[in-house]
């Protein structure tokens, strides 16, 4: 199957600042390779400072790369200028950590929604308030919440209202850079199933960026392991935790925390 | 609402309580407008005391202050020794002169450091953000005083400009346009030294305010949702940065009135800063006490425009005031 996002040999390197670390440069990302298809998720796991978030911030268009190439589609979207990349970042579409940084606090719900429309090119104001509505029912959110304000919001209403901001572009991608790791674990239960049930319903293709392995393994197709800025560990998710083979991802699923066998049957019952 | 209302009481507090202070410190000064007179051998003693009666300067205090708060209740704000006439209407003539030049210079100023300090920001480090950043700190070197001198002389080897006053000898006889013109002509030295002596503070505090917004979280959600440069800078970050930018606002329609007044005397511009300094020297009591006030005013008056501004320009402020 033809993939719908494709990076090849991605390089991020950061210029070392002389006082700081010695001058040495740092290799954020270091030949990175991967293809997602239409309609999968795919699964970045890796520990703090291997890498992730500077690749999502890549991908996102948000960082220039150092070299390498992101298909979307046919299209290089690297080699692009920055107006023509204007037409394309509608496309992918990244969801922060910190859905209280990532809103606009001025605006109210509604307004916050609206704009992805109206640089859409959507003018007509009732059908910008209808589609906005629509919006928030799909992401589960009442549409009586339009007037607040987002610091009104609880936490995983903001983490919907994110992701109802980001699928008003209509993405193909939606890049989920630890999306659920600042909300508690309830919350995040709810977001997940949110998100399972967006890509049944509309075919949502996911880059899934996180630390909790648990979690990539309960959502992803496929599970890619980082460290260092380097692949370590591809493939589908259920041969990655059945038989990993990098040290890196027998860490991280050591780290998965786990009740005491003794507890556990009492519990199943 | 509660919120303004609150803030108004302040300023009238503010402004009771400074008048209260001129009053004593004008006291505290030694001398009084007549002393001049006794050392006038053709004077008699008794003409003195008679004048100084007359104006009730021989009155403790206290009373002389209800004396002044009753002429202000009548929109007086005491007499004027040297002009022999109420300090109000000498005041009015002067404080629109100032006004005009003060006003116009503010919004000439942030007209100018909006988008000089947003485009600033904008290029972060670079060559022409260093270059603007070095300019505005040598401008901040030269005293208002050096750029006041500075541009007379300019206007004096040019003969572009009039070098003094409001109008021209002829002005009754112009044309309403040629008026204007005229008065535009006289305005532009002036109005140039107090924007170009406020401008260099205003612009860096913009591009500071807006290159901290630069690096948030929703501006980079933004960017990646494709919005345009413009839109980004100046829809989303400056809004966000407008809250200690509005309340320099306020602050610098205060701080350009104090500058004005420097420029003032140094341009002979018939508003408050030549009175003032006159009624100093000759101490004409009321009228440095109407100065004074005039000023403070100016400054409570900015600083309630800026928290009106504030209150309008952001819901968090609204929505805190109306908890309480």
């Amino acid at each position: 199957m033809q993939p719908l996002l494709q990076v090849q040999n991605l390089v991020k390197r950061y210029p070392g600042k002389k006082f700081v670390n010695s001058g040495e440069d740092l290799l954020a990302l270091d030949g990175v390779s991967f293809s997602i298809v239409a309609g999968t998720t795919l699964a970045i796991v890796g520990e703090s400072g291997s890498g992730k978030s500077t690749l999502a911030f890549c991908l996102a268009c948000l960082e220039r790369l150092t070299s390498g190439s992101i298909w979307l589609g046919d299209k290089d979207i690297v080699k692009l200028a920055e107006k023509d990349l204007r037409q394309v970042r509608p496309k992918i579409q990244l969801i922060f950590q910190d859905p209280a940084n990532s809103l606009n606090q001025r605006w109210d719900v509604l307004e916050i929604l609206s704009e992805p429309m109206i640089l859409q090119g959507r003018t007509n104001r009732n059908e910008i308030r209808q589609a906005a509505h629509t919006l928030l029912e799909k992401v589960g959110l009442s549409s009586e919440l339009g007037e607040r304000s987002p610091r009104e919001l609880s936490g995983g209403q903001r983490q919907r209202l994110a992701i109802a901001r980001a699928l008003a572009l209509e993405p193909e991608v939606l890049i989920l850079d630890e999306a659920l790791s600042a909300l508690d674990c309830s919350v995040q239960a709810q977001i997940a199933n949110l998100l399972m049930e967006l890509q049944s319903c509309l075919g949502m293709t996911y880059l899934f960026i996180t630390h909790d392995i648990a979690m990539a393994a309960h959502l992803a197709d496929e599970i890619v392991v980082m460290n260092r800025g380097q692949i370590a560990e591809r493939g589908p998710t259920e041969k990655i935790l059945k038989l990993p083979q990098h040290e890196t991802t027998r860490q991280l699923l050591a780290a998965v925390p786990r009740l005491p066998r003794a507890v556990r049957p009492a519990l199943e019952q | 609402m509660r919120y303004l209302l609150r803030r108004f009481a302040h300023a009238v507090f503010l402004l009771i309580g400074v008048s209260i202070l001129a009053f004593l410190f004008t006291a505290l000064a030694p001398g009084n407008y007549f002393d001049e007179m006794r050392l006038n051998p053709q004077i008699a003693p008794e003409t003195v005391a008679a004048l100084r009666a007359q104006y009730q300067l021989d009155r403790p205090l206290p009373l002389r202050y209800a004396l002044w708060v009753n002429s202000v209740l009548h929109g007086e704000m005491g007499f004027s020794f040297g002009y022999n006439s109420p300090v109000t209407p000498l005041l009015l003539v002067r404080a629109r002169n100032t006004l005009l030049l003060t006003v116009t210079a503010t919004l000439l100023a942030w007209g100018i450091a909006l988008p000089l300090g947003v485009w600033s920001a904008d290029r972060q480090g670079r060559l022409p953000d260093r270059m603007l950043s070095w300019g505005t700190a040598a401008l901040m070197a030269i005293p208002d005083l050096g750029l006041a001198l500075g541009l007379l002389v300019l206007a004096v080897k040019t003969r572009w400009f009039p070098t003094g006053g409001m109008t021209s000898v002829d002005f009754e006889t112009l044309s309403l346009i040629h008026k204007l013109r005229d008065l535009a002509l006289h305005m532009t030295l002036p109005v140039a030294a107090l924007v170009l002596s406020a401008l260099p503070l205003l612009v860096r505090h913009v591009r500071a305010a807006v290159a901290d917004m630069l690096d948030a979280p929703f501006l980079l959600a933004a960017q990646g949702h494709g919005v345009p440069k413009r839109r980004l800078l100046y829809r989303y970050a400056l809004p966000a940065a407008a809250n200690p930018l509005i309340s320099l606002f306020g602050f610098s329609m205060g701080a350009l009135l104090s500058g004005s007044l420097l420029i003032e005397v140094v341009m002979s511009w018939p508003g408050i800063g030549p009175l003032l300094v006159e009624a100093i020297l000759a101490r004409d009591l009321y009228v440095v006490i109407a100065g004074v006030l005039f000023s403070t005013l100016f400054l409570v008056g900015g600083n309630f425009l800026a928290d009106t501004l504030l209150y309008w320009a952001d819901p968090r402020i609204r929505t805190e005031s109306s908890e309480k």
